[in-house]
């Protein structure tokens, strides 16, 4: 069961954006995020808003939803009016983006560059399902603009996998790595889960040993969340298998920061990991950093210039209001100065850069030195006028958000 | 023909329905008017269906049997243990006691104490059985057992169902009949004893009396015989059902008064009122001022709610002359008040009445007995409050409180029954039989002992039949320690408890491995320790937090953390700091939450 949407005020049915919003986001670096939701079947711990042909029944076809996106991209186009830039960057993700054809993503990327416009460097990824790409496949994404490609490998082992409920074969992978720097992909990322029921530290170490031997120059490793509402919830519920531990997710993180710092990574936000500056996920880097992106497809959020948004869930209500007129959003928030704040410390504080002292407000900066002395941030970054989190400290990140906000 | 009477009865056993249908049949309430519980006024009372004021109410009564017209005094008794004194200051009113019993259940260990009460006071007492329609009444035997206890005949036990009326007029004429009527001289210089005094908002105290010698009449002045203090008597009158002024009250009427004083203490149960011009020179006796048993912290659970607090006690205070309070504060609780209480059911009350009508939230504190601690030098202290307890200084002896308790229970628990009082320092007095199955056991206990769960153990051994009264009976020496937790070496003063020292190793274990689960990890390690003293008796560790961070923050998450951590903050400011511990206000209701429940919680069917 996908998670559910937040609550806010309802959105205007026009997609219309307040004048304030519009003149924030001028000069705002700028990108796109594309949503597919489709699946050809659900993992057990996915909350993400996908769907399988089986759910979704006849009336939303996966062919026509390229057309639909294309509908949206004009809507946004025409309420950013003058606040609209070139895209920076523009990330697909799902759901299964590689369930279209790649001429389908790539028509996406053509019109984001006919409305937009995008910036020379701009860079363009999507998520890939190791099972479905083929080489053939990635000289398509290649031909369409694609430059990064980010690759669901979880684990290397197949019992982590089968809870999990990844279909794709152990080492697979591995393999679309290869490919991809075959098709000139210059940037690929290996996404892994730890902490899976009965995961043990020597498969985390061979997941992370087999991910590394790939070749990848960014690996993200998340901790499993137990969701609401998905089928390893009940299961957790019903006790048939145990809840995720967090001493034994703290372990697995600092064997996971450890071997990749010995590979040359470096940690660049609490669960990413980059080879170098320039392997760094911009679009990711757009979210913490407050810039503006317009979410398209169905579920999908956005920001520009203060406010929040969100589309409708359903694919066949996505599909709906766009073909009828309306903007897809189901409702939205403009954040104030006291929502802003929070979000610059809980956002800024999981970046490698940190935080600048001075954007801590008063009362937190009072908590600064404690901090410090429970080893959760850097005194040399201090020195330097920077909030920055020690190892310690990203395991307890929002722990030192709370501190940092103490008072607001 | 004046007949004052009360109903001796126990919880549920039908003592507010059978008022109930002798206010209709006296025609005293027409059915319109009538709901059920009628003279219990405050909800508190309707729902526990207990009787915490006393009432009273005049009926007029023609005798089918000799036609004469009498007038019926009813006072309704308050109900429990707590109150005992405002029973027996009832029960001193009355010539005659109706001892009223569910004809299913049997008498209860607090209708004996009651009816020895009477019996003390001379009252006729005269022995009904209720709810005689019930499928499960048993008459015959609770019939033999009621008259073995008060000495008479089986058959002399009336039987009557309440809820339907049936033998409710029977009962009538013979309160006429068998209740002597008062006794008293008209001429002799006035007397009355109060009963009961409530605080109204409008009218200022009502204050309930029995006139036993003289006359009262509206305007006079009134002189309350333990003060000294004279009043303008402003309305005197009666109540049937509703107060109605009179030109007086004579020897033997029950009424009530009004002078406009705004505080029970200045018109208090048990004092008599005297005519200011020509005084009586002897007061009617047995006044006693209140004393508290039972004390317990009370705090706003937001601080900010301090000063409410505050107001809502001065203005209970108006109605409850027991109740005492002083300021204190509490590094984990903040500021609140040190409350003396006559029982735990008074603490409830006052409690539930605070949260109820001020919209107050509220922890308390464990509640504890007093304590007279001597040190080797001979000096005294007294101890309400376990953060009085004199440290570092060498004790010679201490005091507590013991009652003298009676319980009635089916024998077949009288084992399990005697396990508990041992295990609680009892000391077994004596033993009777009620009848072949029934027995009544007299114990002395530590009144500590008996005010956190001891009812509910009772009722749960005795798969609910057992029944108990006590009262105050002096103190004894006992080995009594201080038992402090600490939280990371700081004593969190809202958790020390005076315990037996037997039982000072069972108290620190249980608090420290509670509050180990309700305490949430800390960026530190936070050891627990229960101590006497310097000596740490039990020991539990809360490790460190070592992960408290969500591993994903997208596009579409950043919305739904910040909610989050809005949230958590809102939680956060609801911590209390002991020393550099982060303790949720959860923790503290937790932890001081004991499974008490005292025989009132049990609501009238």
């Amino acid at each position: 069961m996908p998670s559910a949407l937040p609550t806010g005020e309802p959105a205007p049915a026009d997609g219309r954006l307040p004048g304030a919003a519009l003149y924030a986001a001028y000069d705002v670096p700028f990108g796109v995020y594309v949503h597919i939701p489709f699946c050809e079947a659900r993992c057990g711990y996915c909350d993400f808003n996908t769907y399988t042909a089986t759910e979704l029944g006849p009336s939303v076809s996966r062919g026509s939803f390229a057309d639909t996106a294309l509908l949206e991209l004009r809507l946004a186009r025409e309420v950013l009016r003058q606040a609209q830039q070139p895209a920076t960057t523009v990330f697909f993700g799902g759901g299964t983006p590689t369930i279209l054809p790649a001429e389908h993503l790539g028509l996406i990327v053509r019109e984001i560059g006919e409305l937009f416009g995008l910036t020379p460097d701009a860079e363009i990824t999507t998520e890939a399902n190791p099972e479905s790409v083929t080489p053939a496949y990635l000289d398509r994404l290649r031909a369409a603009g694609f430059t990064r490609i980010s690759i669901g490998m979880q684990s290397a082992v197949p019992r982590v996998l089968e809870v999990l409920d990844r279909r794709h074969r152990p080492g697979r992978p591995e393999h679309v790595v290869a490919d991809a720097h075959a098709a000139g992909f210059e940037h690929v990322n290996l996404d892994l889960i730890y902490g899976a029921p009965y995961e043990s530290e020597a498969d985390w170490q061979a997941s992370l040993d087999a991910a590394l031997d790939a070749g990848p120059d960014h690996i993200s490793a998340y901790a499993l969340v137990v969701e609401q509402g998905t089928a390893l919830a009940r299961q957790v519920a019903a006790g048939v298998v145990p809840a995720p531990d967090d001493d034994v997710l703290a372990d697995r993180y600092v064997q996971a920061d450890e071997t990749l710092q010995a590979a040359g990574f470096e940690w660049y936000e609490v669960s990413n990991w980059a080879r170098s500056t320039g392997a760094r996920c911009r679009h990711n880097e757009l979210y913490w950093r407050d810039a503006s992106w317009w979410g398209i497809g169905p579920g999908a959020h956005s920001h520009v210039g203060g406010v929040r948004w969100w589309n409708v869930k359903h694919p066949a209500r996505y599909a709906a209001a766009l073909e009828a007129g309306r903007s897809p959003a189901a409702g939205r928030e403009v954040l104030d100065a006291r929502a802003k704040l929070t979000e610059k410390v809980m956002l800024g504080v999981r970046m490698r850069d940190g935080l600048a002292l001075t954007d801590v407000p008063e009362p937190g900066r009072g908590r600064v030195g404690d901090l410090a002395g429970w080893g959760l941030v850097d005194p040399r970054a201090l020195d330097a006028g920077r909030v920055s989190l020690t190892q310690r400290g990203r395991l307890l990140a929002d722990a030192v958000v709370r501190e940092l906000l103490t008072g607001t | 023909m004046i007949r004052n009477f009360c109903i001796i009865a126990h919880i549920d056993h039908g003592k507010s329905t059978l008022a109930d249908r002798m206010l209709q049949l006296t025609g005293v309430v027409d059915a319109r008017q009538m709901r059920a519980q009628y003279l219990d006024r405050m909800d508190i009372e309707r729902e526990r269906g207990i009787t915490i004021k006393a009432q009273n109410v005049r009926m007029p009564w023609r005798s089918r049997q000799t036609g004469v017209d009498h007038i019926l005094h009813m006072i309704d008794t308050p109900g429990h243990v707590d109150f005992t004194y405002e029973v027996s200051r009832s029960l001193a009113a009355c010539e005659g006691a109706v001892l009223l019993v569910d004809a299913a259940q049997g008498i209860e260990a607090q209708t004996l104490a009651n009816l020895y009460l009477a019996l003390e006071n001379d009252l006729h007492i005269i022995p009904v059985l209720n709810k005689i329609d019930l499928p499960a009444a048993q008459p015959e035997r609770y019939a033999a057992e009621l008259a073995h206890i008060i000495g008479c005949d089986a058959d002399e036990v009336l039987r009557v169902s309440a809820k339907t009326g049936e033998g409710v007029d029977a009962l009538l004429d013979l309160i006429c009949r068998e209740i002597p009527a008062p006794v008293g001289s008209p001429e002799a210089a006035p007397r009355a004893m109060i009963f009961d005094s409530v605080y109204d908002i409008y009218r200022g105290v009502i204050t309930y009396i029995r006139v036993v010698d003289g006359h009262f009449s509206p305007r006079e002045r009134i002189r309350m015989m333990s003060t000294g203090a004279t009043h303008e008597l402003l309305e005197i009158g009666v109540i049937s059902p509703e107060p109605k002024p009179t030109d007086g009250l004579g020897v033997g009427e029950v009424g009530y008064l009004i002078t406009g004083v705004k505080d029970v203490r200045q018109s208090r149960v048990g004092d008599t009122v005297t005519d200011a011009a020509k005084p009586a020179t002897e007061s009617l006796g047995g006044y006693r001022d209140p004393k508290p048993m039972v004390y317990s912290g009370l705090y706003p659970i937001d601080g900010s709610d301090y000063p409410l607090l505050r107001d809502a006690l001065d203005r209970l205070r108006l109605n409850d002359a027991a109740l005492v309070y002083e300021p204190e504060s509490s590094a984990a609780l903040g500021f609140g008040f040190r409350c003396g209480f006559l029982g735990l059911l008074h603490l409830e009350i006052v409690r539930e009445r605070l949260e109820r009508e001020f919209d107050l939230d509220l922890i308390s504190t464990a509640p504890n007995v007093v304590y007279r601690v001597y040190l080797e030098d001979a000096s005294e202290f007294v101890v309400t409050n376990p953060s009085d307890w004199p440290v570092g200084q060498k004790i010679a002896e201490v005091y507590e409180p013991v009652v003298k308790a009676m319980i009635i229970a089916p024998s077949e628990y009288i084992g399990s029954i005697m396990e508990l009082c041992q295990s609680r320092r009892g000391t077994l007095n004596g033993m009777d039989y009620l009848s072949e199955s029934r027995v009544e056991l007299r114990y002395t206990l530590p009144l500590a002992e008996i005010i956190f769960d001891f009812f509910d153990q009772l009722k749960s051994r005795t798969r609910g039949y057992g029944s108990l009264d006590y009262e105050a009976a002096g103190e004894q020496q006992a080995d009594l320690v201080k038992v402090d937790i600490l939280l990371q070496g700081e004593p969190v003063d809202a958790f020390s408890a005076i315990v037996h020292k037997d039982k000072a190793y069972g108290y620190g274990t249980s608090m420290t491995s509670k509050l180990r689960t309700l305490i949430p990890r800390q960026q530190f390690e936070v050891p627990i320790q229960a101590a006497i003293g310097s000596r740490v008796i039990a020991r539990e560790n809360i490790r460190a937090i070592r992960k408290d961070v969500l591993a994903k923050c997208y596009g579409g998450d950043i919305t739904r953390k910040r909610k989050l951590l809005e949230k958590q903050k809102e939680g956060k400011k609801r911590m209390k700091m002991v020393g550099r511990v982060e303790v949720p206000q959860e923790a503290f209701i937790a932890a001081l939450s004991t499974s008490e429940a005292v025989e009132a919680s049990a609501k009238k069917s």
